[in-house]
């Protein structure tokens, strides 16, 4: 009795200890010991090797691909923020009925109703050659020709990219800015502070956790992207994700694991470097 | 912290012989005036044509039940209300269409509002920063007011860290530095515990009166309002019940809203069935018919006999005597007396309250006696006894 009492709180860890295990450490552990095996163009044989990890500090295509990756986190991050404050701001504070804010934040949610893929793919007929806004602006004579930069570039995948994640940088936003005491406000109105100075000394420093796990969203899901790396670049583009994917197709699996360890370790470097900058506890 | 401590923060607040800000705030404080304002949400009436006057330098208490609009008056003057109609004025100046930061008003929130994010010297610094007043003015003021509340030696930490009753201090310190006209204070007192809320009373009227500053306080607490205030504004649905002294309002409140918010007081409405008037007195002497208890004689002023009316007589107010008694007659013809039978004795202190049934009626009656008074006595639970009160203590309430 009073030992089956004992076991209790370990049987009730079990399950998620289970898939803990078995889910991420076990997986992660799999790779990182295959990114030390050797490969000889054919076959993977287990061993020990740095040579994978060297070749991509050593490679210049490479360390270019990682840069990019980097460069699309950064700008896709970036143009979130710009959007998604506002947006939260003008939802937690502008709308004064719990009704419409809900109403006004389920409409955000929206077009995660459907595929990523698809989504991503709706843009094609939008931004194409032949797609709506270069017949829209050719028929009112502002191009005279069709523009190529809309779809196939950097620009259609932070577009993408910016649709696809953006709620992720909503939602906290607006979470912080929920619990910001109304008061606090008032106070501030009350010692003769301007709205931009309200924004800049009180709001925004009180949604910075939101702002932080908003980033730790979008620069996690922007660093492990290949799919619409892929699609929307047209293949002139590349991230580390659509690497290691051609690495896996073509049966390289040392050099693979290699890289997602390094791309794994870069992301984690990233979420600790906002997490020291910002004290995200109050919100969880 | 420990009640010594506490004693020395007040008396080292106390100590703080501010002259320079003691001037600057004593020439900054401001009347505030309100004509015929009233304030709907819709349909919805929150305030209604209130007109009332708050001299400059005076303590203001509005009091009244929740929902009864007072918060509402006290933000239209600070500005974080839009008036429906009517004028607000702060000294000289009608500052309906002016924003809040530009009235040269304070407000002290009911959760304080410290900035969480701010230690307690930026708290206080705010509002100086957004004046663009020079660093080294907001370094001497800001000094100067966490000296005047005794909190010099908490400028680092943050908000978070304080006790209640040092984030109100801090709350207080910060809506002063701006050297406002008028410190509008909302429910300052109620988030803190009772011993610490009496302390704080008498520090916010030490700080009112030090520096003559024209303070208005939201309160739903008769004691509170009582021993603050300079006047007294009663407030109920949206209205003015009645604008007095403490002491004169104690003694003769207006209405039956009034008497009854005061607490305590046994109350009794009946028809008017004759008035007449009190020579020496310049009042009336009114008859009552109560229902159930006969005729019953108070003091005020006329109204057309057959109105319905009530009469308020306070608990301490009252003779309690032995029934039946031997001089149970009545001393005079309109001296008041109810027999009623004791429900429950309760000594709560220096206080023992009696509380009594009318057994015809039914009515629950209030009787208080200083407790050592009440010892000498011999009552017990269940006796039948006569109240008896003159007509001169007996309080005429017109509606």
């Amino acid at each position: 009795m009073t030992q089956s009492k004992a076991l209790r709180p370990y049987l009730l860890a079990a399950p998620q200890t289970l898939v803990f295990l078995f889910g991420l450490v076990l997986p992660i552990a799999v790779i990182l010991i295959v990114s030390f095996w050797n490969f000889n163009g054919i076959a993977t044989t287990p061993g020990f090797t740095l040579r994978h990890y060297i070749g991509i500090f050593t490679s210049p295509a490479y360390l270019s691909t990682y840069i990019n990756t980097l460069k699309f986190a950064f700008l896709v991050w970036l143009v979130c923020v710009l959007i998604s404050y506002p947006v939260a701001y003008y939802l937690a504070f502008r709308i004064k009925s719990t009704k419409w804010q809900t109403i006004l934040f389920l409409i955000c949610t929206v077009p995660f109703l459907t595929s990523n893929i698809i989504r991503m793919i709706s843009w094609i007929p939008f931004l194409g050659r032949e797609g709506l806004i270069n017949k829209a602006l050719m028929g009112l004579q502002i191009v005279d020709r069709p523009v190529e930069m809309f779809l196939f570039s950097d620009f259609a995948v932070i577009l993408a990219m910016v649709h696809l994640y953006c709620l992720f940088m909503i939602a906290p936003i607006f979470n912080s800015m929920m619990k910001i005491d109304r008061a606090l406000i008032s106070a501030a109105e009350d010692l003769g502070a301007s709205a931009f100075n309200i924004q800049k000394r009180i709001i925004l420093p009180l949604s910075a956790p939101g702002i932080a796990i908003g980033t730790i969203f979008v620069v996690t899901l922007v660093m492990g992207e290949f799919a619409t790396m892929r699609l929307m670049s047209g293949g002139k583009s590349s991230s580390v994700g659509y690497l290691i994917k051609n690495q896996i197709d073509s049966l390289q699996y040392p050099a693979a694991a290699a890289n997602a360890i390094v791309l794994l370790t870069l992301t984690l470097l990233i979420v600790f470097a906002i997490l020291r900058v910002v004290d995200i506890r109050k919100q969880l | 912290m420990t009640i010594d401590a506490r004693k020395t923060l007040v008396n080292g607040a106390t100590a703080v012989q501010a002259t320079d800000i003691q001037h600057a705030l004593a020439n900054a404080a401001a009347w505030v005036s309100l004509r015929q304002v009233t304030k709907k949400y819709g349909p919805v009436t929150a305030v209604e044509n209130v007109t009332l006057d708050i001299p400059a330098g005076s303590y203001c208490c509005l009091l009244g039940p929740s929902g009864c609009g007072k918060t509402t008056v006290l933000r239209m003057i600070a500005g974080h209300e839009e008036i429906t109609s009517g004028d607000v004025l702060i000294g000289d100046r009608r500052v309906n269409n002016i924003p809040a930061a530009k009235r040269n008003t304070s407000m002290m929130f009911q959760s304080y509002a410290l900035f969480p994010h701010m230690t307690v010297w930026q708290n206080i610094e705010f509002g100086l920063e957004m004046q663009n007043i020079s660093a080294q003015e907001r370094k001497a003021r800001v000094g100067e007011m966490l000296e005047l509340v005794g909190l010099s030696h908490l400028g680092d930490r943050k908000s978070s860290q304080l006790s209640g009753g040092q984030q109100q201090r801090i709350a207080l310190a910060r809506s002063l530095v701006t050297r406002p006209q008028v410190l509008m204070l909302d429910e300052p007192l109620s988030a803190l515990d009772e011993n610490l809320r009496v302390q704080m009373r008498t520090e916010l009227r030490r700080i009112q009166k030090q520096f003559g500053m024209t303070f208005v306080q939201v309160t739903h607490h008769t004691e509170e309002a009582f021993s603050l205030s300079d006047r007294v504004v009663v407030m109920s649905q949206g209205r003015l019940d009645q604008v007095a002294t403490p002491a004169e309002m104690f003694r003769l409140p207006a209405s039956q809203f009034v008497a009854k918010f005061m607490g305590d007081n046994n109350i009794f409405q009946g028809k008017v069935l004759h008035c007449a008037p009190d020579p020496g007195t310049g009042m009336d002497v009114i008859e009552l018919g109560v229902e159930g208890i006969g005729s019953l004689y108070s003091r005020g002023y006329a109204v057309p006999v057959g109105s319905m009316a009530a009469c308020s007589i306070r608990p301490d107010l009252m003779q309690i005597e032995p029934y039946p008694n031997a001089a149970s007659e009545k001393p005079t013809p309109r001296a008041n007396h109810i027999t009623a039978r004791i429900v429950s004795i309760e000594m709560t202190g220096y206080v023992t309250r009696v509380v009594l049934m009318e057994e015809k009626t039914g009515k629950e009656l209030l009787y208080k006696s200083p407790t050592t008074a009440w010892e000498t006595g011999s009552y017990a639970e269940g006796q039948l006894v006569t109240l008896r009160w003159s007509e001169g203590n007996c309080v005429f309430l017109p509606h």
